[in-house]
């Protein structure tokens, strides 16, 4: 009976949490109009340019740093197998595809959730412990239009740029491992990856890019936005936000990898 | 949205009988959360016009009742009106607009540390208002003046006083004229003469402009200054609504026990503390 008991608020604890994620997913969107450079003085588009810069611009050496280092390491990696078979030719479309498709997009997004993610929920889980968010209310400004839908729009610009540049350093990164290894130089190792590479490859990255995008600003903001407990809070829910985000971001890549799988060969 | 304004013109269209027409009205409200009561079946009417004042110990559920009427908590049993609109059941846009009217000083003040104290005091013009930005400037500086702060407009939050960012938010919430200003503990924290300097400025709003204005405190002295009418609060019961005098003359024990500030029976006194954690 507990088990069952447990199984079951565990089960509606979830659920709850999804709902509330999708509350305000729901009115992100309806207030993401506003956010246009058209609209009013402009103020939300000037706040999203500044986030654009936070979230995009100074995430890009670390992330290029990490991309390069992945797509090394996995050229080493097939490279030691491959080598026994004689396939070494292969590291080039195992380099490209699998960071076009998988290890850019992840990359990036993890990179952000620790850059940017932590510090949204941390920015607005301070907001929340001093009032800052009720005196948005108050004066008839709604957080989720004021906060929320800037970092939202940014984050839906910048991440599919940054798994970009990702990509990009993965595939070169490789390209020096083929420049030693293989004899191949750079420029007709970029060719024969340019060769390879479909458009759904790239596609179904970029995509992968907005819903990880979407999953990292909404997470962060939702464990913001419901902190309790002063300034511990706040520690708690920068820590719940990077846990979640990181499950979260590794679960919709199964399932848009899977789909893709599927439905678009 | 539609709500609000109607209501709105509805009050308008009203001849000005002071103090007669009630704009917040709370019904039987009951506020829990978990297991403890913090409200317990409260109702209050508030006036057009007249200077609201509750008072009541630490933990009483004062600024539960104030966050109700301010609409940033949801009534979950009972009723709140505002001008008109239910509180319990307002849309977020309907919500949203009735807020307009509405000015909120915050008891830590909740100026947003990341804009300089101007651009706070700016932040609800350049959002509400269809000013150009240069009027905004100047009426951002007229605002300041008004709560006795000049030369403040590029300094941050942090870098002012207490008191001075309690003034400061007090600008801020005075910036779209609200018909309606709500103070949780006006001067708490402050020290006596800019807590009388605050009082000032309340009696010359009320004075000037005829808002409606409900301050949520424990300051007797200032209390007494200010008020039109006062409600006693204690353990989420209101226990005495009226007119100072009537107020000063209660027969209630507990009222009169707080007014003349007698500290409670030791025991009962711990007992109180150990409910109260």
């Amino acid at each position: 009976m507990t088990l069952l008991e447990s199984v079951g608020r565990f089960s509606i604890r979830q659920a709850e949490y999804i709902g509330r994620l999708a509350i305000q997913f729901w009115y992100c969107l309806r207030f993401s109009v506003r956010a246009s450079p058209f609209q009013g003085r402009g103020l939300r588009w000037q706040r999203t340019l500044r986030q654009m810069g936070d979230i995009g611009v100074r995430s890009l050496p670390v992330l290029c740093l990490v991309s390069g280092a992945t797509g090394m390491i996995m050229a080493l990696q097939a490279g030691a197998e491959l080598r026994r078979f004689g396939a070494m030719e292969a590291i080039v479309t195992m380099v490209g595809t699998t960071m076009t498709r998988e290890l850019g997009p992840l990359m990036a997004a993890i990179v952000v959730i620790g850059r940017s993610g932590s510090a949204i929920s941390a920015e607005v889980a301070t907001m929340a412990v001093t009032e800052e968010l009720d005196a948005l209310r108050a004066m008839a400004l709604d957080p989720i239009d004021f906060v929320l839908v800037p970092k939202y729009l940014a984050m839906l610009v910048m991440l599919p740029c940054l798994t970009v540049m990702s990509v990009f350093s993965g595939i070169l990164a490789g390209g020096v491992f083929a420049y030693f290894t293989l004899d191949l130089t750079l420029l007709a190792y970029l060719s024969r990856t340019a060769e390879i590479l479909l458009m759904r490859d790239i596609v179904s990255g970029l995509v992968k890019a907005v819903i990880f995008g979407s999953i990292i600003v909404h997470v962060s903001c939702l464990e913001g936005f419901t902190v309790s407990g002063g300034p511990v809070g706040v520690g708690h829910s920068t820590t719940s936000a990077v846990v979640k985000s990181i499950f979260l971001v590794v679960l919709a890549d199964l399932l848009c990898t899977t789909f893709f799988y599927f439905f678009w060969r | 949205m539609t709500e609000a304004t109607g209501s709105t013109t509805k009050r308008s269209d009203l001849p000005r009988q002071a103090g007669r027409d009630p704009v917040i009205s709370v019904r039987d409200l009951k506020v829990r959360y978990g297991e403890r009561t913090v409200l317990d079946g409260v109702s209050l009417d508030i006036y057009q016009g007249e200077t609201m004042v509750i008072l009541g110990g630490s933990g009483s559920g004062k600024t539960t009742l104030l966050r109700h009427m301010e609409g940033l908590e949801r009534p979950a049993e009972g009723s709140v009106t505002v001008k008109g609109v239910d509180l319990g059941t307002a849309s977020r846009t309907t919500l949203t607009a009735l807020r307009r009217s509405m000015g909120v000083s915050f008891q830590s003040a909740a100026m947003f540390n990341s804009m300089t104290v101007g651009d706070n005091v700016a932040l609800p013009l350049l959002e509400h208002s269809t000013l150009a930005e240069s009027t905004i400037r100047v009426m951002v500086r007229i605002k300041l003046q008004q709560v006795g702060l000049t030369h403040v407009e590029d300094l941050y939050p942090t870098q002012l006083s207490g008191g001075m960012r309690k003034r400061a938010s007090l600008a801020r919430a005075l910036a779209l004229d609200p018909e309606i200003l709500f103070f949780d503990e006006p001067s708490a924290g402050l020290d006596p003469v800019i807590a009388a300097g605050l009082d000032d400025l309340i009696l010359h709003l009320k004075s000037a402009f005829s808002i409606t204005i409900v301050v949520v405190t424990h300051e007797l002295t200032s209390a007494f200054l200010i008020a039109d009418r006062m409600c006693m609060i204690y353990e989420g019961k209101i226990l005495a609504v009226g007119t100072v005098d009537e107020i000063r003359s209660n027969p209630d024990p507990r009222v009169q026990q707080f007014i003349r500030r007698e500290a409670d029976q030791p025991s009962e006194a711990s007992s109180r503390y150990i409910v109260g954690a």
